[in-house]
């Protein structure tokens, strides 16, 4: 069912039509009203616009008409007999009547029958108050059937519990076909089938199997289709309905979807996408709906703690007196080894409210640049490629914009598993005939799903994308499939003149470049013919792009594709990162980069400079500060001391562990404020508890630069929100922070900060979320950029010459490790760990392909150790075709799986982001994983520091 | 900090600004470093450059051209 106190219009509103400017308007008299809608709108989205709302069981808005029910009949003077409000369009002129002794009749006698199968047994049944039947048999006064109650019925029908957190009850299903159409037409998985037919006819899922075991990924939007509690949330059983409905953003992915987090008292009972929610028009995916059981969980860490040495146990201790020794050891490191000693790491699971604050108390309080944020492992090198190319580090469309693409390319990214509310999109618009190129080293699921397939697959080696890239230009230009008029008018001549020569050089050709890509020459050809000659084409990359040392250089590589085929600055088309976590983008705008302030202003620019200077009070320094790997060897070599890293975990998710937990155990104070004990508080000397996404206000910012707000719906179980802790900080660090509420520190943020200038809270209520820019030329955001010129003025070409990466396999190493995501599962697993998620994904498996797999003797579910130049690790094998030889893949969500301890230091040129995605490892069977993880630390040949622990971050 | 891992990040650059800006890759690379590398990896690679080549060996040439141009620009305020 969907939200508490959600309106049903009843039909989407017209398709294709809503983006016509004006569009054209129909005018018709509905029970006597005049209403005027878009052309193509039904009667009953009509009605229910003019406050008039007709009984219906099969509709939803959400869902294209069916009118299968025949419950929503009204009259149409002129016209004989009873149609469907929901499939009839409204027409000029029209004079419908939805109510009279007739329709009335023919309503009573549809429940009728639907009640004769389903008694209205409602105060027993856990939908109770919240059903779509009930509320229908109360409208229409049926208490009784005249069919009586004794024919065949469905009564004590199957009840299928094997999803942890839905069920399905067949007793209590009407056959209205809701959720299968929610699962075709909205996520797209299409698992789910009528069967039979008429009284026979029932709900299955896949080949008739349990949920659990049929296709279904637990998106639940079935759920939230089905109008009776025939598929119904387990926590609305066990706690019944809720009370009441906060509206706030989910704290997993870039996709920033919006929820309804629903109550009853302090208890989350549910949480349904909000179908007015920008970013995901009320869908949602497994993570965000269903596992927020771990802000309850019992391993959040309520208690300060403290201790003078790692080695030492920890000791609780009252929020004062941790405070006040944080303080007091970072003012002794500063007075000792000087202010650059110490510095602190904002969060991408934070609030931009409180990134905003660590990085003014590292800037203003310890009074030096060292502060950085975990995008530096991730989309840093997004920030620096799109800033140099067109003049902005953000993504350049609406998530919307791909409903208008006729060739999309996706690269390094894999959004059924880390984007999945995008995904569906893709899909949607997939199934309208927009074609698809993926540009991945393994069979991601776009490459094929029900009713979808790519039309290339460019299969490339790990570490060839800019080969790949330069090909895909190299025929743009060489076929003349470049705009020129729009290079023209709108990029810098000399860059184009220059990047030109350099791509139409013949070694960048497709065949010349396909010994390196391992891409057949034909598919760049077609790929590249395909994505410029489409009237739209959009790109869409993840962190397969920017986690290689050429990451930085494929940004760049993607936005000259995109400006030679003038594919950007409308809908449709554009230059898309998707980031991660939920709020990368907003961390970076806030300015957590150590080279600049929020809104990415060099730290150099005296302008800027005192802007903040004269805000904040104090004199800031003009240089840049550490990133974070600078940060780690700074601590190793003694000039760097003490760090405040908040909610992100360093130790887990940064490459080579060894080497950042030798950094960690080196510095004198490092304070953790975390919800969890994560790796990182192994070498923490204060813990400071932190609050989830549900205790505490704020924004995040998603992929398409969408603010949303994020509302408190319970008390922070610790006593305090994250923002009021840096607060707490800094006043004892003698530099006062006193905001009462982090509206106040927005306020701060747009006046210091011209693409937020015209952000409030109020507004944010008022409009439900603005992508920034938003100030006075845009006062309602921004949706794409770049419209008419670029930010930067001129579009600028760099010249991506392709330089192979040092990670080089050997007769030693000879298969190459890359790394990513899967649905169920978060980054580091902190959170999705700890709830039933792991019903799915319970370990990190090493997909290798079976030709590697039979010539080492590995099969299927075999342990098998890893080993690369840095370190060791194991894990057990799945032997899949989904990988190529030579390849091989892993998830990194376990610490148990180490993959982290075998990723090396090589990172992006520009950046520093780690090149998570290409590690040249060996792989053999082993039978006793404990034992060969003995023997591989004590082996002399082993890597002198070949520790165990994590992968993370793909 | 350690030298050689310096060394490979200023290769790195210097490999992307040889492409992409011809004869002028040592001003962009020194560019480059004073505006993204904090001030005591930049005096730690000029005065490695000025007292101890040989630590420089694996230092591409045109990263070598900026260290020189670095250090003869550069004075990081700390
Ligand atoms: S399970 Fe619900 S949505 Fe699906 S057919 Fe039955 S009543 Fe309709
Ligand atoms: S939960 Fe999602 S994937 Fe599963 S059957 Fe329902 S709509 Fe389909
Ligand atoms: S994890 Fe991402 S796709 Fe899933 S609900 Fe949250 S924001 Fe949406
Ligand atoms: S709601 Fe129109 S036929 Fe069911």
């Amino acid at each position: 069912m969907y939200a508490k106190g959600y309106r049903d219009l009843g039909t989407p509103p017209p398709v294709g039509r809503v983006l016509l400017d004006p569009p054209s308007l129909v005018t018709l008299e509905i029970d006597g009203t005049t209403v005027t809608v878009p052309e193509g709108t039904s009667i009953m989205r009509a009605a229910a616009l003019a406050s008039c709302d007709v009984p219906k069981l099969c509709a939803t808005d959400s869902l294209k008409s069916f009118g299968s029910c025949r419950l929503c009949l009204v009259e149409i003077e002129g016209r004989r007999g009873y149609p469907a409000s929901c499939t009839t369009p409204v027409a000029d002129g029209m004079k419908v009547h939805t109510e009279s002794r007739k329709l009335a009749d023919l309503r009573r006698n549809v429940m009728e029958l639907y009640v004769s199968d389903h008694p209205l047994e409602c105060v027993t049944c856990p939908a109770n108050g919240h059903c779509e039947l009930q509320d229908m048999a109360e409208r229409l006064d049926i208490t009784t059937t005249r069919y009586g109650f004794g024919g065949a019925n469905h009564h004590g029908g199957e009840r299928d519990a094997s999803n942890p957190y839905f069920q399905f009850d067949q007793s209590l299903c009407i056959v209205c076909s809701r959720c299968v159409r929610a699962c075709d037409e909205v996520q797209g998985t299409f698992a789910l089938t009528i069967q039979g037919r008429g009284f026979a006819s029932q709900v299955v899922a896949s080949e008739h199997q349990p949920f659990l075991q049929s296709e279904c990924v637990s998106c639940g939007q079935c759920v939230e289709a089905c109008p009776t509690g025939a598929l119904l949330e387990k926590s609305v059983v066990r706690h019944g309905p809720a009370e009441r409905a906060v509206t706030t953003t989910c704290a997993y992915c870039g996709v920033g979807c919006s929820f309804e987090v629903e109550l009853k008292d302090e208890r989350v009972v549910r949480m349904t996408p909000d179908r007015n929610g920008h970013a995901n028009h009320g869908h949602a995916c497994v993570k965000g709906r269903f596992a927020f059981g771990y802000a309850t969980h019992a391993d959040r860490a309520l208690k300060p703690m403290i201790r003078r040495k790692i080695t030492d146990p920890w000791q609780d201790v009252t929020w004062e007196e941790a405070i006040d020794y944080s303080a007091r050891e970072f003012r002794r490191l500063q007075e000792t080894h000087g202010p650059d000693s110490i510095g602190g790491i904002t969060s991408s699971r934070c609030t931009n409210e409180e990134t905003f604050l660590v990085q003014k108390l590292v800037r203003a309080a310890f009074g030096t640049n060292n502060v950085d944020t975990c995008a530096r492992v991730c989309h840093s090198p997004t920030g620096y490629g799109l800033k140099q190319t067109i003049g902005e580090s953000a993504g350049t469309q609406a998530f919307d914009s791909v409903m208008q693409a006729d060739a999309i390319i996706v690269v390094g990214a894999n959004p059924t598993e880390g984007h999945p509310v995008f995904a569906s999109r893709v899909k949607q618009r997939l199934r309208q005939g927009a074609k698809l190129i993926v540009i991945d080293p393994r069979t991601i699921g776009l490459v094929r799903e029900p009713h979808i397939a790519a039309d290339y697959h460019l299969q490339l080696r790990p570490g060839t994308n800019v080969a790949v890239i330069n090909a895909l230009a190299h025929v743009v230009v060489a076929e003349g499939l470049t705009r020129d008029a729009y290079i023209d008018g709108r990029c810098e001549a000399d860059s184009y003149r220059k990047w030109k020569a350099f791509i139409a050089e013949p070694r960048n050709s497709p065949e010349a470049t396909e010994s390196i890509t391992g891409v057949p020459a034909a598919l760049v050809r077609g790929a590249a013919r395909l994505y410029a000659s489409a009237p739209n084409g959009a790109i869409y990359y993840g962190l397969g792009v920017t986690e290689h040392s050429q990451g930085t250089t494929m940004v760049m590589g993607i936005a000259n594709l995109a400006m030679a085929t003038g594919n950007l600055g409308r809908e449709g088309v554009g230059v898309s990162p998707l980031r991660g976590q939920n709020n990368v983008q907003g961390s970076c705008d806030m300015g957590s980069f150590p080279h600049e302030f929020s809104g990415y202003r060099h730290v150099s620019d005296p302008a800027v400079r005192g802007m903040f200077e004269t805000k904040w009070g104090v004199a800031l320094k003009s240089e840049p500060g550490l990133r974070i790997p600078n940060m780690f060897d700074a601590a190793l070599d003694g000039s760097f001391r003490g760090l405040y890293v908040q909610g992100e975990d360093i130790a887990q998710s940064d490459p080579n562990t060894h080497h950042v937990t030798s950094a960690l155990a080196a510095m004198e104070c490092v304070v953790v404020q975390d919800l969890f004990l994560n790796e990182t508080a192994k070498y923490a000397h204060v813990f400071l508890p932190g609050s989830s996404f549900l205790e505490k206000d704020g924004t995040y910012t998603n992929s398409e630069r969408r603010i949303s707000r994020v509302r408190k719906v319970m008390e922070p179980r610790a006593g305090f929100q994250d923002w009021e802790v840096t607060c707490l900080l800094s006043n004892a660090l003698g530099y006062p922070m006193r905001y009462r509420h982090p509206s106040e520190i927005m306020d701060e943020i747009a006046s210091l900060t011209p693409t937020f200038a015209g952000v409030t809270y109020e507004k944010l209520d008022r409009l439900g979320s603005i992508q920034w820019p938003c100030n006075d030329q845009a006062p309602e955001g921004t949706p794409t950029m770049h419209v008419g010129t670029f930010v930067r003025g001129k579009g600028k070409f760099f010249v991506t010459e392709y330089v192979p990466t040092t990670e080089h396999t050997s007769s030693e190493y000879p298969l190459v490790l890359t790394t990513g995501r899967i649905l169920t599962q978060y980054n580091v697993g902190a959170q999705t760990r700890r709830t039933d998620n792991v019903i799915w994904h319970s370990e990190d498996v090493l997909e290798i392909h079976p030709h590697d797999a039979e010539v080492r003797g590995i099969a299927d579910g075999d342990w098998v150790g890893i080993t690369s130049r840095v370190g060791s690790t194991v894990l057990r094998a799945d032997v899949t075709d989904r990988v190529q030889p030579g390849v091989v893949y892993t998830t990194f969500h376990f610490p148990e799986s180490g993959a982290n301890v075998v990723t090396t230091e090589n990172s992006d040129w520009a950046t520093n982001c780690p090149e998570y995605k290409v590690t040249a490892v060996e792989a053999i069977r082993v039978a006793h994983p404990a034992e060969w993880r003995a023997r591989q630390e004590t082996d002399v040949h082993a890597p002198a520091h070949a520790p165990h622990g994590h992968i993370v971050n793909a | 900090m350690n030298v050689e891992r310096l060394v490979a990040m200023v290769n790195d650059i210097a490999a992307f600004f040889a492409g992409e800006a011809g004869p002028d890759a040592p001003a962009a690379v020194a560019n480059h470093l004073r505006r993204f590398w904090e001030p005591r990896m930049r005096r730690q690679i000029i005065e490695a450059y000025r007292t101890d080549p040989s630590s420089l060996r694996n230092l591409s040439d045109t990263g070598r051209a900026a260290i020189s141009l670095l250090g003869d620009q550069d004075s990081p305020r700390v």
